[in-house]
């Protein structure tokens, strides 16, 4: 990813009377990356992300976004930028079409019709363009929302939990959307979701935030590659690894064992002496898959384990 | 801007509510006009019944004027209702909905937002005003030909036929004037709340509240009386007087003017320091 900040917040504070709903966060997010912004409901990430969109004012610190403070550039910034903000809201009384031209006008795009096209087919709501969106499911707005969000051909885009409501399908669509956007348009992604497995799978970098404060910020890579692994070893007979273990210290260790495949909690540093033990015993390995699982992170983390 | 406008014009005229002020106005002023097709001779009599003791009097005085003017005088007091029905929605609506998340993440300021509403809720205003205006003089000349106009005030006061059209444009001038206070105030309520009702009611209980401060003979509120609005609203029947009585419509429009202003900046003033939380 490039060294280049996209989103640079300083210090950024948000009071509602009393409450502190966002406290001192400190956050960037580099050119190219695809940024998970996770927390337990009320932990500020909302707020947050209304702060970025500057539908929310800031009571202290800085947001700058493409190098140029949001509080004085905030229409050219808002120009680059595209946005689901929680759920999907729309004009129920027009259709899918008209909602997107509207957007698309106050956005700047004078001849929006061949656009509107293109990102009501890219969302599958082609055959329901010009249907109210009073008569569209949850998911379907859900859809419509992310055509608005990308309507512009944005450069950074924010998602607020954009997998909400949608059915399995619709989730792997919004995954694969997000890697496409990212990959091959090179778009930065911002994402916020309690969905951990999505934001596990999509991102490079995250930021969990709790009580409106930030508790961790690093590469999904780095976080989800220390301390205790969850470590599947792929071998050919089950039925030998498992006599193989039977009664040795790593059997206590051993989560799950089915379809050829052992998952045992592990430190990092007792893979190449369970390997050794397996092959030892000509058992066949044929992959070994660590992996710390994201969920388990999350809950320590947000249960102030960590 | 104009783009704003234009899109703030569909939503408005893409709503239900936006034509039940055009339907209203549709449906009660030919049943005025059929009754008084029927019966307005009578009413006519009646009114002049004194003068006709001592005047003779010739030519068709229950004309398109006559009837333009009256139902301006008699529809005018529930013009205010369906003017606040459309003004009360045009922020609040969009916090309802949940809207402002998809407007005001785009690149489209604030202040532009509130003024491309609030030209389009001035538009609204004159369309329903230029539709009473269509209804009740045009469709009343087509009906009752023109004529002589019996004004019937303080006094009577007959304007000649190609004295009145001159003031009927005036008057609906004013009104437009008047009745986009009452929408400045709709839209001031419609940005402090999150649902529409609130905006309707509250622009109304205002009105009625100052009406009834106008007429009630406490000494002590008659320094505050010449400020309030709604003293000023139907200040159009002036055009209507001979002579007209244009110094006493200038101050009118002025405190009408004035309160457009002070509605539309404290609106601007809460609405940009607003946090979108809908």
């Amino acid at each position: 990813m490039s060294e280049q900040k996209i989103i640079e917040v300083h210090g950024l504070t948000k009071k509602f009377g009393k409450l502190t709903a966002v406290d001192h966060l400190e956050l960037n997010v580099y050119r190219g990356d695809v940024f998970g912004f996770l927390g337990p409901n009320g932990a500020g990430k909302s707020t947050t992300i209304r702060m970025l969109l500057s539908l929310v004012k800031p009571t202290s610190g800085s947001i700058q976004i493409f190098g140029k403070p949001l509080s004085r550039e905030r229409a050219r910034i808002l120009r680059r930028i595209g946005a689901i903000v929680e759920k999907s809201d729309f004009y129920l009384y027009l259709s899918a079409y008209k909602n997107l031209e509207i957007l698309a006008r106050i956005s700047g795009i004078a001849h929006p019709e061949k656009r509107i096209r293109e990102i009501l087919e890219l969302v599958r709501l082609t055959d329901r363009a010009h249907s109210k969106v009073k008569t569209f499911s949850h998911g379907m707005k859900q859809r419509l929302g992310i055509a608005q969000a990308l309507l512009h051909d944005p450069e950074l885009i924010i998602l607020d939990e954009p997998s909400t409501g949608l059915d399995p399908r619709g989730v792997k669509e919004v995954r694969d959307l997000i890697f496409r956007l990212s990959k091959e348009e090179g778009k930065t992604i911002f994402i916020s979701s309690h969905i951990l497995k999505e934001i596990e799978q999509v991102a490079n970098r995250l930021l969990i935030i709790n009580k409106g404060a930030a508790q961790v910020e690093g590469t999904v890579e780095e976080l989800l590659n220390s301390e205790q692994l969850s470590v599947t070893f792929e071998v050919d007979s089950l039925k030998k690894a498992l006599k193989t273990l039977e009664h040795s210290q790593w059997i206590s260790l051993l989560e799950s064992a089915r379809n050829n495949r052992l998952e045992f909690k592990l430190a990092k540093k007792s893979i190449p002496e369970l390997t050794d033990k397996l092959v030892r015993e000509q058992v066949k390995i044929s992959a070994i898959i660590p992996r710390r699982s994201l969920e388990d992170y999350f809950l320590k983390i947000t249960q102030g384990d960590l | 801007m104009l783009t704003l406008i234009r899109m703030e014009l569909l939503k408005i005229f893409k709503k239900w509510r936006t034509y039940i002020g055009f339907l209203a106005i549709a449906i009660l002023i030919p049943i005025i006009q059929i009754a008084t097709y029927f019966e307005g001779s009578g009413y006519l009599n009646m009114a002049l019944q004194g003068l006709k003791q001592q005047f003779f009097f010739v030519g068709n005085l229950l004309n398109g004027y006559f009837l333009g003017n009256m139902l301006l005088n008699s529809l005018f007091v529930h013009i205010p209702f369906l003017i606040v029905l459309v003004a009360g929605d045009l922020l609040a609506g969009e916090a309802t909905a949940g809207t402002y998340r998809i407007i005001l993440t785009r690149p489209v300021s604030r202040f532009q937002l509130i003024n491309a509403k609030f030209i389009a809720g001035i538009l609204y205003t004159v369309s329903l005003l230029l539709w009473m205006a269509l209804l009740s003089l045009g469709l009343s000349l087509v009906i009752f030909g023109s004529g002589e106009l019996v004004v019937i005030r303080q006094k009577i006061i007959i304007l000649a036929a190609n004295d009145v059209l001159w003031r009927f444009a005036l008057a609906y001038l004013y009104a437009i004037l008047s009745m986009s206070t009452v929408m400045a105030l709709a839209f001031l309520f419609s940005s402090l709340v999150e649902n529409s009702i609130g905006p309707i009611i509250g622009a109304l209980a205002v009105i009625i509240i100052f009406m009834i401060i106008s007429v009630l003979p406490i000494h002590s509120l008659e320094a505050v009386k010449p400020f309030l609005f709604t003293n000023h609203l139907d200040k159009w029947m002036e055009f209507f007087g001979d002579p007209v009585d244009y110094p006493q419509i200038f101050k009118s429009a002025f405190v009408l003017l004035l309160h457009i202003g002070g509605f539309y900046v404290i609106t601007l003033k809460i609405f940009t320091g607003k946090d979108i939380l809908s």
